[in-house]
């Protein structure tokens, strides 16, 4: 599996209440959750936003509530995978659980920069950065995680593990 | 090498022995908590699984607090869709307006967790349980989905920070001032993944309103749960609140904490977390001038009574400042209950305070309360991110009940001790 797009870059603390708002929390429709999608701190995100773009952000991606509407907004947004120096733990396990890959590289976030050309091989756990000419590693999901990704997230992985 | 609490409860309910840090584990819980934002999510997935029951109709809460009383025809179709399905599936604790509060304040209250339990709550802020010696900690929809099917979820054990409390709270200090401080020093990712556990002498000073606050604000600081160590105060609360057996888990002697910190209570100022992130602190004497629009004393982090009783003694024979609106939102019908007779309210009242029914309303922006452009509200809860309490340039400050009536009655950031010079 191969994720390829233009780089969108954000710093620290990116929060669930900016991904996506609580005042549009009244839906759990994707593409109604993806057209408010990062509003409240980057209002040109959903014009800029190409299907297979990466967002690439710093500490703590994703840190406050444990809305799952945050990363659905983001899936639906057309958003291939989020890298970043390390995500908030929520929004990890959600992330994973709807299956929206997400992986942690610090130096991939220092030496990139928005519109970058990024493309992420999951199996090889590299990440390169072809406008810069650099290769990134990142750590493979454990074998459990890769396990409820194969199943198309958590709801999968438990339907199978039923039969 | 010893376990810490969290890790002994997480063992137990994996059928181990023993865990260690980074393992990945699936797990028993005792309890799956829902709301009506995360809840709806959370029936569409558990419908993908076919299925028509859950695995244990007690061992469920689905409560409708964050839009509700509802507020608009969406959110009253998102509440409709999860009475039907609890009424389908027969849980038995779904709590209708009337009935409901803030979840965190309402699962203690009724009883539904106690010491040892393991709890999963599709909302970041079911770490409040871990003031009752619980392992609780917020997931998502999906997550909750699969706990309601097969009653597990899977976790990664944390490491753990420890958090020795000495000392005794000056006066003006209370639960959210320590947790404010403690927020402040390490930040908002200074517990990313790990567990934060409080023990130490001064545990005994704290009541179990101040624990519910610390406990509540864990994840603010990245953590996945927080928890206390059990002591006569918690048995007290549990057993006045329960009929379910608990068990208390201590950590052992040679358990493993990446870091201990020393947190002198006495030492802790009033303490305010300025916008837009939590760990923005600063403490009395530091806060400048900054004149606010609006007050709100409630929330699941200090909606309890103990928070009644402080705004109260704040606001008895004062008048909120007339640039300001102040709303008070009890968390719990109980609590509205007790705050009544004790005569809160009439305190509040004659202060010209707007008192509220049980709801989460304001804390996220809701509804109840929501902020214009550039207005600024001082409120008790536990987020101030941008647009967290309305448009996108409103700001919010974080701060203790003693510190936000104080606010209310002056009309910019103060505590108690600037009131000296507010005439009565
Ligand atoms: S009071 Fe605020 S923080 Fe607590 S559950 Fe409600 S919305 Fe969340």
């Amino acid at each position: 599996m191969i994720a390829k797009g233009k780089a969108i870059k954000y710093g620290n603390n990116v929060d669930t209440d900016v991904i996506i708002p609580a005042r549009y929390l009244t839906s759990s429709d994707p593409a109604e959750l993806a057209a408010h999608c990062m509003e409240d701190i980057d209002a040109d995100f959903i014009n800029k936003v190409e299907k297979g773009d990466i967002i690439i952000a710093a500490k703590n991606f994703g840190c406050g509530s444990s809305r799952e509407h945050a990363p659905m907004a983001i899936k639906a947004s057309g958003i291939s995978c989020v890298v970043a120096k390390t995500f908030a733990r929520i929004f990890y396990r959600n992330s994973i659980n709807i299956g929206l890959p997400i992986l942690e590289c610090e130096e991939l976030c220092d030496e990139s920069d928005e519109g970058d050309s990024i493309e992420v091989d999951f199996e090889k756990g590299e990440i390169r950065n072809i406008t810069k000419g650099k290769i990134f590693k990142t750590q493979p999901f454990p074998e459990f995680m890769q396990e409820i990704i194969e199943n198309d997230g958590l709801v999968g992985y438990i339907r199978n593990n039923m039969k | 090498m010893g376990m810490t609490m969290t890790q002994k409860i997480l063992a137990k309910h994996s059928g181990r022995n023993r865990v260690k840090s980074g393992q990945l584990i699936m797990a028993e819980v005792d309890m799956v908590l829902g709301n009506d934002i995360t809840t709806p999510v959370a029936v569409k997935e558990f419908n993908k699984l076919g299925l028509n029951e859950v695995f244990d109709k007690n061992k469920i809460a689905i409560v409708p607090d964050h839009f509700c009383p509802n507020k608009d025809i969406k959110s009253a179709e998102q509440v409709k869709l999860i009475r039907e399905f609890s009424k389908k599936l027969e849980i038995v604790n779904f709590f209708e307006v009337g009935q409901m509060g803030i979840e965190h304040a309402l699962l203690p209250e009724k009883g539904l967790v106690v010491a040892g339990d393991v709890v999963i709550g599709a909302d970041s802020h079911t770490c409040t349980y871990g003031a009752l010696g619980a392992f609780s900690t917020g997931v998502g929809s999906t997550d909750m989905a699969c706990g309601m099917a097969t009653g597990k979820a899977w976790f990664k054990i944390p490491e753990a920070i420890k958090f020795e409390l000495v000392g005794k709270t000056g006066k003006w200090v209370s639960g959210k001032d320590v947790i404010l401080h403690i927020i402040g020093m390490i930040g908002v990712d200074g517990a990313l993944y790990k567990s934060m556990e409080f023990t130490g002498p001064g545990l005994a000073e704290l009541s179990i309103d101040d624990r519910f606050t610390i406990a509540n604000m864990a994840i603010e600081a990245g953590a996945k749960n927080g928890i206390f160590e059990v002591d006569e105060k918690t048995i007290e609360y549990i057993k006045g609140h329960s009929d379910k057996d608990y068990e208390i888990f201590t950590a052992d002697d040679d358990a493993e904490y990446c870091e201990t910190y020393i947190i002198d209570l006495a030492a802790i100022k009033p303490t305010v977390s300025f916008p837009h992130l939590p760990d923005n602190t600063r403490t009395e004497g530091e806060f400048g001038d900054i004149k606010i629009d609006q007050v709100v004393i409630g929330s699941c982090t200090n909606g309890r009574m103990q928070d009644m009783r402080d705004a109260a003694e704040i606001f008895k024979g004062r008048k909120v400042h007339p640039d300001v609106r102040c709303l008070i939102f009890p968390a719990t019908q109980k609590i509205w209950r007790q705050a009544m007779n004790e005569g809160l309210f009439d305190i509040f009242i004659e202060a010209g305070v707007a008192i509220s029914t049980p709801t989460c309303g304001p804390c996220l922006g809701g509804h109840m309360g929501v902020l214009a452009k550039d207005e600024r509200a001082v409120a008790t809860t536990n987020r101030n991110f941008v647009g967290r309490m309305g448009h996108p340039e409103s700001e919010v400050y974080l701060a203790s009940p003693h510190v936000a009536a104080a606010s209310a009655v002056t009309g910019k950031i103060s505590t108690p001790n600037d009131l000296q010079e507010v005439a009565k």
